[in-house]
């Protein structure tokens, strides 16, 4: 674990000794700051991944530049730090009649649910923050932590379309965390621990000779409890298909109606943190996480690293082509899918995970 | 025509003393008298020789400064294929003519537009207000004597000619 | 404690708003989700267009009404320029007519391109209205090479058209027609048989023939609805009795009949009759011939009115036309087909859900030009 890593290391180097407390601040202070620089770096990869493949998946071309200092940099590469330059230089409206507290707490605590989710994701055999031998629970317990932040946002803008969208998208959240849930525990009855290290420990190893033995190749029930936990994670992040809190062309623009400047930018950021969380654990618990896919040949720390974050961009592509490609499901209809749908067949795969476990393995 | 004579015979047959038939090179049309419309309406609707489901078009119109307004309804038959023209007379001091809105729906917002660009008061009709102007505009726009005015809501009406002879 | 008290909210939907087609403003009334009632407010875009028709000469009026409709400008002044030959009793050398028939077309494409891409922007899908785009951009290039103008073109004029088609107008139009018909299967794929698509679209906001033939409901409208009305088959106009032709009609493939998805298939099958004629016309067209050999030199009709319709792509199109004598007309009177249209949004919208209500509204394709005037 790296926190405990890191006090270790501090008090290995350190000529005198210092209170365990302090350091243990320290060291967290120092993994929170790495947190925050990866979730920062991801926005802002991935919104300019998402613009150009966006653009390019419809018959344009996208941000582009000519060089550094040349509208956007070669190929629109620095478009994103434009972007937020000019977040920040924004002036800070507030409405008058808004909450003015919660106006200001909200983006924050959504951002808060991103982030300390991001403190039990392995990205790499040695590179976790926190080794829990709950990390799956913790983290599918603390990301709903963000539909607080959404309800407030949604209550303080004192906008009647805003309440709407703040509305729509706790129920929203709310429904699909009990078929995420659910296809999660397949996967827990397959590798019999919470630890995220133990369960892609447990998918090490080749099936059939030259398959990783990967929990999606593992059996048929837990490929339907991917298909399952991938569409309930990208209603979770409020992306399209189910895009109704932030549907631009009904809402204006949804419970961020209000925010501008970088109150907004935060809300943006909170939303690709959540693509990296749901990314993170499709990767950890369906598609094997550090491993590498070829048995024997490119492990070790460095290639964990570099294999995971493969796989996490592999996932957040496929969520960004979902987006440009389906129309977006009406509210109830979304519930329709989450509660008449995914609940029973995630139900009943649990069943078959059960029963193929005791009868194979 | 043909048609126009028929249907002017059977409104006749029905509604003594409603009908002046008139013809005009290019468009042929029947003049009614306003006091029995509604009824005619009605009946041309329903009767099953002319059949008259859909109002395609209700046209105010001025002739001029000291002559009549008349309002203009084309009538259009989906089931027989035949159409027909209507003009009422209307006088210039309080002018109004029963509302046809509850026969055909379609009628509802055409009539408004004739009251609102003429002031013809459409008797009946449950819900006659401006449709295109502000609700609070004076005066009736497509009138003959109609003058723009100089102030609305305490703002000055740009009045610029020019680039316009 | 008492009973939980629900109210009505009124809520209000534009004048701006991404989404309904132009400043138009919905008074809705709801309780939350479903719609009590629902009434459109129009005039943010009235430009007293037939006041200033008082004033104007015959030709004069022509690029008026292109700005009526702006999105299909070439149908609005072909049905005005027709309804003022027929009053002068003028006939045009058959080159114009086809050349008329052509550009008309060319615009209902056009216009049905935009309407399903909005549409298909309204429900939540970007890129269809994006690859749409595409292809009315190339229409719109046609247009430029023949008359210089994208969207407003003055083009028709009485007795004639104002330029005759370019060299190398007929090769581009037929690599163009070509390209767009293998599109529209992309489309259908794409959008028209997309499940979600069809979960938003299918029996939503179903208009039944007797409402839509009461509300003055045409066109494409109408033609969902189950009606075979086309005015180009049943009152042929110009030369379109010479082409070979079928009109769609909606017939509740994915739903009810008369539903938005029926709407929306109508549009698209029209498109492919379009380029029929199109198709039709390019071969059976006189090569030779002067488009401006029939222009009056004073358009002065004679005493009388006229009431002419044509079919636009949202309904039948009808100038009435009153003429004194003189060089300006005594009344020029549009009637829109969006007009009626819009005033049946509040029957068949009540009932469903506010996201609903933005579906429908696309689904009657409206332009505020045209209802405004």
């Amino acid at each position: 674990m790296t926190i405990d890593n890191l006090i270790i290391w501090f008090q290995s180097w350190l000529p005198f000794n210092i209170n365990i407390i302090a350091l243990f601040i320290a060291a967290v202070l120092i993994t929170a700051l790495v947190i925050f620089a990866i979730m920062a770096v991801n926005a802002l990869v991935a919104v300019y991944a998402e613009r150009k493949i966006s653009a390019f998946m419809q018959d344009r071309i996208g941000p582009m530049g000519q060089g550094p200092g040349l509208h956007a940099g070669k190929w629109g590469l620095l478009q994103t730090v434009a972007d937020t330059i000019k977040l920040i230089l924004k002036e800070d409206i507030i409405p008058k009649a808004a909450d003015k507290k919660l106006f200001i707490i909200a983006p924050f605590i959504i951002f808060l649910g991103a982030f300390i989710a991001l403190a039990a994701m392995p990205f790499g055999p040695y590179l976790i923050a926190s080794d829990m031998n709950i990390g799956i629970f913790y983290i599918l317990a603390v990301s709903s932590f963000g539909v607080i932040g959404i309800i407030l946002a949604a209550w303080s803008s004192d906008n009647k379309w805003s309440l709407y969208g703040g509305m729509r998208s706790a129920a929203q959240i709310i429904s699909y965390e009990i078929p995420a849930a659910l296809s999660l525990i397949a996967v827990l009855l397959l590798t019999g621990t919470l630890s995220m290290q133990g369960i892609i420990e447990s998918q090490a190893g080749t099936v059939w000779g030259f398959l990783p033995n990967w929990n999606i190749f593992n059996n048929p029930f837990s490929l339907l409890a991917f298909f399952i936990y991938f569409v309930a994670g990208v209603a979770e992040t409020n992306r399209t298909p189910f895009d109704i809190p932030e549907a631009e062309s009904e809402l204006v623009a949804g419970f961020h109606t209000e925010y501008s400047g970088m109150r907004w930018a935060f809300f943006f950021l909170s939303e690709y943190g959540n693509m990296l969380v749901v990314s993170g654990i499709t990767v950890v618990a369906f598609l094997g996480g550090w491993q590498s896919p070829v048995q024997g040949a490119m492990e070790g720390a460095w290639w964990g690293l570099f294999w995971f974050l493969t796989k996490m961009t592999a996932v957040i592509f496929v969520m960004i082509w979902f987006r440009w490609t389906f129309p977006r499901l009406r509210v109830d209809q979304l519930m329709t899918v989450a509660w008449k749908i995914l609940l029973p067949i995630a139900f009943f795969n649990l069943f078959g995970v059960a029963i193929w476990t005791l009868i194979v393995g | 025509m043909i048609i126009n004579q028929k249907v002017s015979d059977l409104i006749e047959l029905n509604f003594t003393g409603v009908v002046i038939v008139s013809e005009e090179p290019q468009n042929e049309f029947i003049q009614i008298q306003s006091e029995k419309w509604l009824d005619v309406a009605k009946y041309i609707k329903t009767d099953s020789e002319l059949k008259f489901d859909s109002c395609q078009c209700i046209t105010g119109v001025d002739l001029g400064e000291d002559k009549d307004f008349e309002v203009r309804y084309n009538f259009h038959s989906m089931k027989l294929k035949h159409k027909i023209e209507i003009r009422i007379a209307i006088e210039r001091k309080k002018p109004s003519v029963s509302s046809i809105e509850q026969v055909w729906r379609g009628a509802d917002w055409l009539e408004r537009e004739v009251y609102d660009m003429y002031g013809i008061r459409f008797k009946g009709h449950r819900d006659l207000r401006r449709m295109l102007l502000p609700e609070d505009w004076k005066g009736w726009p497509l009138r003959k004597d109609y003058k723009t005015p100089n102030i609305y809501n305490g703002m000055k009406v740009p009045k610029v000619r020019k680039g316009w002879d | 404690m008492g009973l939980i008290h629900a109210e009505e909210m009124t809520l209000n939907i534009g004048p701006q708003h991404p989404s309904t087609h132009g400043v138009l403003r919905l008074k809705v009334k709801t309780d939350g989700e479903i719609i009590s009632e629902i009434t459109p407010v129009i005039g943010y875009l009235h430009r007293c267009f037939e006041k200033h028709c008082e004033n104007l000469s015959y030709e004069q009026v022509i690029p008026f009404t292109d700005r009526c409709d702006y999105i299909a400008a070439m149908n609005n002044s072909f049905g005005y320029v027709l309804a003022v030959e027929k009053l002068m009793e003028i006939q045009v050398p058959e080159r114009v007519e086809y050349i008329r028939v052509i550009m008309a077309e060319y615009n209902r494409i056009a216009s049905h391109l935009l309407a399903l891409g909005t549409f298909g922007l309204d429900v939540g899908a970007y890129t269809p209205f994006l690859y749409m785009f595409r292809d009315r951009e190339r229409i719109l290039d046609l247009f430029e090479l023949t008359c210089g103008a994208r969207l407003l073109y003055n083009y028709m004029w009485i007795g004639g058209v104002s330029h005759d088609l370019p060299v190398g107008f007929m090769e581009a139009s037929y690599r163009f027609l070509d390209e767009f018909e293998k599109n529209i299967t992309e489309y259908h794929n794409i959008l028209s048989y997309n499940k979600i698509f069809i979960e938003r679209s299918a029996d939503v906001g179903t208009m039944p023939k007797e409402v839509a033939i009461d509300y003055g409901v045409t066109g494409p409208n109408l033609r969902g609805s189950g009606v075979k009305w086309d005015l180009r088959k049943d009152e042929p106009y110009s030369i379109y009795d010479k082409f070979i032709f079928n009109v769609p009609v909606g017939k509740g493939l994915m739903g009810s009949v008369g539903d938005c998805w029926d709407r929306y298939w109508v549009r698209a099958e029209e498109m492919k009759e379009s380029v029929n004629i199109i198709r039709q016309a390019l071969d059976k067209m006189p090569r030779k011939g002067d488009v401006h050999e029939a222009l009056p030199k004073k358009v002065r009709p004679l005493k009388g009115s006229i009431y002419y319709r044509t079919e636009s792509p949202r309904g039948d199109l009808g100038y009435y036309i009153i003429s004194d004598g003189s060089s300006t007309p005594l009344r020029v009177k549009m009637r829109s087909p969006a007009f009626t249209a819009l005033s049946a949004l509040s029957e068949i919208a009540t009932g469903w859900m506010l996201s609903d209500v933005l579906v429908i509204l696309g689904s009657l394709d409206i332009v505020l030009g045209e209802i405004d005037r």
